[in-house]
């Protein structure tokens, strides 16, 4: 992408100026100003909104190595990032094959709909939605035990599997569309050629199609895996007793005792945590790609 | 990365705000209070608004620190907040309310003396905030869990309802949850390791911690939770409004007491509609409509307490002379107290995870 956007040349950059213009606008107008206050927030004693005076200091940055209880959280977070993300490849990537090259059509049409439908509900509505199913004596509890002969107790609500559900929920869409993407640009007579010169299924799997769909699915897990480890809806409400994380402790910070200059430096830290594991995941991923 | 998403809601918020102040005209009164407690019921507006010819405009917020927020980041705008008694020491010193002339609240004088003159709401002899109801925080308990209720906090460890408890997810509450359980004074808590240490013994027995009345009213409705710490008048709410197997406990080691009263912010535009949007709250009429109609607290003003049935929660149960002497009253807390408070609640969420 970068080296596409270097060989445009000095006229091509200067009609596509007015349709760069708005997105970069908005861009500066919504991203980089507030994010560039949070970095100066971060570095303060006190927010200057609550009229007190404040000085300029490191202790929110060094709270977090002081504390143990914040790197725990987020080891765990880390840990539910990379989970999700990984339950989000195994459901998703049979999918999006199937899409790319076994439907055609109008049976394509409705399971592509289907796959982004959770898109078009408001992310509380399927918490709540998915609270129902979990629960002890929830829809998924009575149906079992409906149609099972033996008696099972199934109360995933308010535990660690239940943020899992939640969060591979809502963002399976995302692995299944760029992985579709990849998937779809595989040209089929790769596939002929290698069935043809006798390779197996898996083979033909581990050989020509994973490779080349790597782009996509590399793209899907850092769509996925950035914003699950910061999440904090879901743990709340799925994880009950279990549900703390790195990201409700943030959300804490800015709601329950209006601490920002903490709550930015931990989010900032988590930035940082994030763009390093991406920079060092970065050069196995592109030879894989 | 969520952060910038915060902060862009929040600009865009105070953007349409402004413009929401712009159009705000004189007979408008901007209320500024949780949602669905007792300002905005719709009948009760309707009410005001026919009596003075003010038009009521809501607000809401979400938290104690959200409402001090809205109030620094909108200067002008509201006419009318409920404040916390516990807060409004802190409002007063930010300069965000100002003193109230009593003397326009002709129910002012039927408000019980002890709230009325509560060192949290006079400063200097002058009065920053109006009572208007006070509650408990206290036990709850599923009605089909217990054969008869249980009379100790105790009850909450006991080992029977394993994963059935619930309890408020707020660090101050717990905290001072855990200082009446460990026989202490929740605005002077000497001993923090024996609060650590009880609330650390009460984590394996939690369920969930709950956040809003909705949270509360649908575990029981589903028959997933026994006991937890609730305040009362949700409790009430529960019972009379949504018919379930909810009631309130006060143990006998005692619970926590809240008062929330009214104030007028600096600044306001419409100073005579705010006092008659006060005097409206606190008066018997639309008390005793509120008690029956969706179940509250309990009101500061005698009178209207005195309008309720004999046998009314709030009246009988409330204003026993017993409840008095087991409850304490939240005092201010600053904002090191709250800090620390948060971290020792995070630490015990994160111990028992």
């Amino acid at each position: 992408m970068a080296g596409q956007v270097a060989i445009g040349s000095r006229s091509g950059l200067r009609s596509a100026l007015p349709l760069l213009l708005p997105a970069y606008l908005w861009l500066t107008v919504a991203i980089f100003l507030p994010l560039s206050a949070m970095v100066f927030f971060s570095f303060m004693t006190e927010l200057p909104l609550s009229g007190k005076a404040w000085a300029f200091t490191l202790d929110n940055y060094t709270a977090f190595f002081s504390q143990g209880l914040y790197l725990t959280l987020l080891l765990a977070s880390l840990r539910l990032g990379l989970e999700v993300t990984l339950w989000c490849i195994v459901i998703g990537y049979p999918a999006a094959y199937v899409l790319a090259k076994v439907l055609k059509g109008r049976s394509r049409e409705a399971i592509f709909l289907l796959v982004i439908l959770p898109f078009w509900s408001n992310g509380l509505v399927r918490i709540f939605s998915w609270a129902m199913v979990l629960r002890e004596g929830g829809i998924l509890d009575t149906a079992l035990n409906a149609v099972l002969p033996f008696k099972i107790n199934i109360d995933l609500m308010y535990s660690y599997p239940a943020v899992i559900i939640g969060l591979v929920h809502s963002y399976v869409p995302y692995m299944v569309l760029t992985c579709y993407l990849t998937l779809q640009a595989i040209d089929d007579s790769l596939i002929e050629a290698g069935r043809s010169l006798g390779a197996s299924r898996l083979q033909m799997l581990k050989r020509v199609i994973i490779p080349l769909s790597m782009p996509g699915l590399v793209a899907g897990a850092a769509l996925i895996f950035v914003p699950v480890v910061g999440s904090f809806m879901e743990p709340r409400i799925l994880g009950g007793r279990t549900g703390t994380f790195y990201g409700t402790v943030i959300e804490d910070q800015f709601v329950a005792v209006f601490n920002w200059p903490l709550g930015a430096a931990l989010s900032f830290i988590l930035l940082a945590v994030v763009l390093a594991i991406l920079a060092l995941a970065a050069p196995v991923l592109r030879r894989a790609a | 990365m969520r952060m910038p998403k915060l902060t862009a809601l929040l600009t865009a918020t105070a953007v349409f705000t402004s413009v929401f102040t712009l159009a705000a005209t004189a007979a408008e009164v901007h209320v500024l209070n949780w949602k669905g407690y007792g300002a905005d019921e719709p009948w009760a507006i309707a009410a005001f608004e026919k009596a003075t010819g003010n038009k009521v405009v809501n607000d809401f917020f979400n938290s104690e620190q959200e409402m001090l927020t809205k109030l620094r980041t909108n200067p002008g705008l509201y006419d009318v907040v409920m404040i916390n008694a516990a807060f409004n020491d802190q409002a007063m010193a930010e300069k965000l309310i100002q003193p109230i002339d009593t003397s326009k609240l002709p129910n002012y004088a039927d408000i019980s003396p002890d709230k009325a003159g509560s060192p949290m709401l006079d400063h200097d002899g002058k009065v920053y905030g109006v009572p208007w109801v006070w509650g408990l925080t206290a036990l709850a308990i599923n009605e089909k869990s217990f054969d008869k209720p249980p009379t100790s906090i105790t009850e909450m460890w006991n080992e029977a309802h394993k994963g059935r408890v619930v309890i408020r997810d707020d660090a101050v509450e717990a905290v001072q949850f855990g200082a009446i359980a460990t026989g202490q004074n929740i605005n002077d808590i000497k001993d923090m390791e024996a609060v650590k240490a009880k609330l650390t013994s009460l984590m394996p027995q939690i369920k969930t911690f709950w956040s809003s009345e909705n949270d509360w009213n649908q575990m029981v409705a589903s028959n997933q939770i026994d006991i937890g710490t609730y305040w009362s008048g949700s409790a009430d709410r529960a019972k009379t409004h949504f018919k379930l197997p909810v009631s309130l406990v006060i143990p006998q080691e005692g619970a926590v007491a809240w008062l929330d009263a009214f104030s007028i912010p600096v600044g306001s535009k419409n100073v005579a509609g705010a006092e008659a949007f006060i005097n409206y709250m606190i008066d018997p009429t639309f008390y005793v409509e509120w008690v029956t109609k969706v179940g509250a607290p309990v009101s500061a003003n005698t009178k209207a307490v005195e309008a309720l049935p004999e046998d009314a929660f709030n009246r009988k149960v409330m204003g026993d002379p017993d409840v008095a002497k087991r409850i304490q009253f939240q005092a201010p807390i600053t904002d090191a107290q709250r800090e620390a408070y948060l971290a020792l609640w995070q630490q015990l969420k994160v111990d028992v995870k």
